[in-house]
């Protein structure tokens, strides 16, 4: 079989275009979003807000109306609750984050197997991107581009938001307000993704594309551009691989991006663990033959102006991540 | 930026008998303090003195329970939305891993003037250029901020402010893991500001730097000890009162 028929033979079947469109479009809002997640530390609420839409699925089903509303209204409700409890306790994000979407997540169950005859849980849980409608197609990509659109217009104050909150706030802009936003949009992400991946897996789509950008650059735009083609090649030989291998498109498509992600770990420069790796072997040789090493290649020259040439002094005994928590 | 005389005579901050609790705890009681324009202030205290609460308080981060602050005249949300105030975080505080550059840091000074989306002007760019300039770090403006040092680090910020043209400059730590030629440059740039009109609080516990770099120093301990010359504030018996017995700390004790 060549190349082309090879590429063309899937397409010709309605439902895998659709997977396609429906795939790449969560794909690449996801990975705008998800350079943001992993730089303020939300890559749990990504999870969270996943878990919490079923019980919102499930409504929306039974009801009658759009799956994305009730996706919607649930995944927002369930940032408002974490928000609500978080703000009225003692207790971490991360705790708060825990028993909000495990509750949320037991009534989907709960009201999932009361009503068993509608409602296909495994559909809702792993995707079911080969049988979408083209109805739903429409609204995974209206939601996707009323999404992507609002991020990249915002983006510069969102980077800000999650790079320097206090300095956000000092010069006039309502973080609350921006804040909600962010987590606004990721439900819709989520209520995008919910199709071509299901609540299970999403999460990985608003993790892993960030996660594999953010190894291979230090600068915020190009990390933007990294993660959208990286998860755009990923999606679409995830659903060539679920195609000819016959598996789970949804885990494929999770796979794949996996595997990018794993090939930028080991050999993306200078930090990856083969480089890593190369320096520790050549520095070890070096000391057994006794000429000084070389040990690092991130640092690289002696910057003017200061003595103390790129070397990372933490002022204080404590540190670890005490962002500036609140606004 | 030209001032008229009402400017000139009315205080950068004033803060009027402040109090603020979390929860048991009281933070700050019954604060009461005044800055002029064109002053370099020390704020001096120990750990738990309430130097960041009240930090927080002047940028609207915490409510109080009595009082109330007001800067340049105006309410605290005022002053912030006409780019009056610049704050200046702890290093511990900034996420040094975080993919911005040098240039990208000090833009996010301007992102108050801009519209909706930051899309910048050229006059934008220039300013982004004169600030970077002006802390001598222009040639190394594309570097990410983790490949710098600890002065570096601290002379971004710096720079940040001057491209926002704030009036007033919050400095939180500021010499805290900078070496002492590093901490020279800052304050020969810090007084360079002040000349131009400018007014500087700066949160330290370094109690043999203050002198050299302030006009004026503020002794808190959950209130206000005292106020005034340096010289005058930094008695023994001042801070026998502000740290206890064993009164002089160094950087290494502060927890």
């Amino acid at each position: 079989m060549d190349v082309l028929a090879f590429l063309l033979e899937p397409l010709q079947y309605g439902f895998l275009t659709r997977a396609l469109a429906v795939t790449l479009a969560a794909a690449v809002v996801a990975a705008v979003l998800s350079c943001w997640l992993i730089l303020m530390g939300f890559s749990l609420m990504g999870d969270a807000v996943s878990h919490a839409v079923l019980p919102g699925v499930a409504l929306a089903y039974i009801v009658g109306i759009p799956f994305s509303i009730g996706a919607f209204v649930f995944g927002a409700g369930a940032v408002a609750l974490i928000g609500i409890v978080r703000s009225t306790t003692r207790l971490k994000a991360d705790t708060v984050i825990g028993v909000v979407f495990t509750a949320l997540f037991a009534s989907g169950l709960a009201i999932v197997s009361a009503t068993p005859s509608q409602i296909d849980l495994m559909h809702i849980l792993f995707g079911n991107v080969l049988g979408v409608s083209a109805g739903e197609v429409w609204q995974v990509l209206v939601l996707g581009a009323v999404t992507l659109a609002v991020l990249l217009l915002k983006r510069r104050d969102l980077t800000l938001l999650a790079f320097d909150r206090t300095h956000a706030h000092v010069i006039g802009i309502n973080t609350r307000r921006l804040s909600a936003l962010l987590l606004g949009l990721l439900a819709l992400t989520v209520v995008v993704g919910l199709q071509a991946v299901g609540i299970i897996l999403v999460v990985a789509m608003l993790v892993t594309p960030g996660a594999t950008a953010f190894l291979l650059t230090r600068s915020f735009d190009r990390m933007l551009v990294l993660s959208v083609s990286l998860t755009v090649v990923a999606s679409v030989a995830g659903i060539y691989a679920s195609y000819y291998l016959d598996i789970s498109t949804g885990a494929a498509v999770v796979l794949c991006q996996a595997l990018v992600f794993t090939v930028v770990y080991l050999v993306a420069r200078p930090d990856g663990l083969l480089w890593q790796l190369g320096r520790r072997l050549r520095s070890g040789r070096a000391r057994r033959s006794g000429s000084p090493a070389r040990t690092s290649g991130t640092v690289d020259a002696v910057l003017p102006g200061d003595p103390l040439p790129g070397h990372v002094r933490t002022g204080h005994p404590r540190s670890g991540n005490a962002r500036s928590s609140d606004a | 930026m030209t001032m008229t005389d009402t400017q000139r005579s009315t205080p950068v901050i004033e803060v009027d008998r402040l109090g603020v609790t979390y929860g048991q705890v009281r933070a700050l009681q019954d604060v009461s303090l005044s800055l002029a324009p064109g002053r370099i202030c020390a704020l001096i205290g120990v750990n738990g003195s309430g130097k960041s609460t009240l930090f927080k308080a002047l940028m609207g981060l915490v409510a109080p329970d009595t009082g109330g602050v007001s800067l340049f005249g105006l309410p605290i949300a005022d002053a912030r939305k006409r780019q009056l105030v610049a704050y200046m975080p702890q290093t511990e505080d900034v996420d040094w891993t975080f993919p911005v550059s040098v240039a990208d840091v000090v833009t996010m000074g301007i992102y108050g003037r801009l519209g909706l989306t930051r899309r910048l002007r050229e006059a934008d760019r220039a300013a982004v250029d004169l600030a970077l300039e002006r802390v001598g770090l222009a040639d190394l403006r594309r570097r990410q901020i983790g490949q710098l040092s600890g002065g570096q680090r601290k002379r971004v910020f710096i720079a940040r402010s001057i491209a926002q043209d704030a009036r007033l400059l919050l400095l939180d730590e500021p010499f805290a893991g900078v070496d002492r030629t590093s901490e020279r440059t800052m304050v020969s740039l810090l007084k360079t500001l002040r000349d131009e009109g400018r007014s500087v609080l700066v949160s330290t516990h370094d109690l043999a730097g203050a002198p050299a770099l302030s006009d004026e120093a503020i002794l808190l301990h959950g209130s206000v000890l005292a106020h005034g010359h340096p010289s005058e504030v930094l008695t023994p018996d001042n801070l026998a009162r502000a740290f206890g017995q064993a009164t002089i700390t160094t950087p290494e004790d502060e927890v």
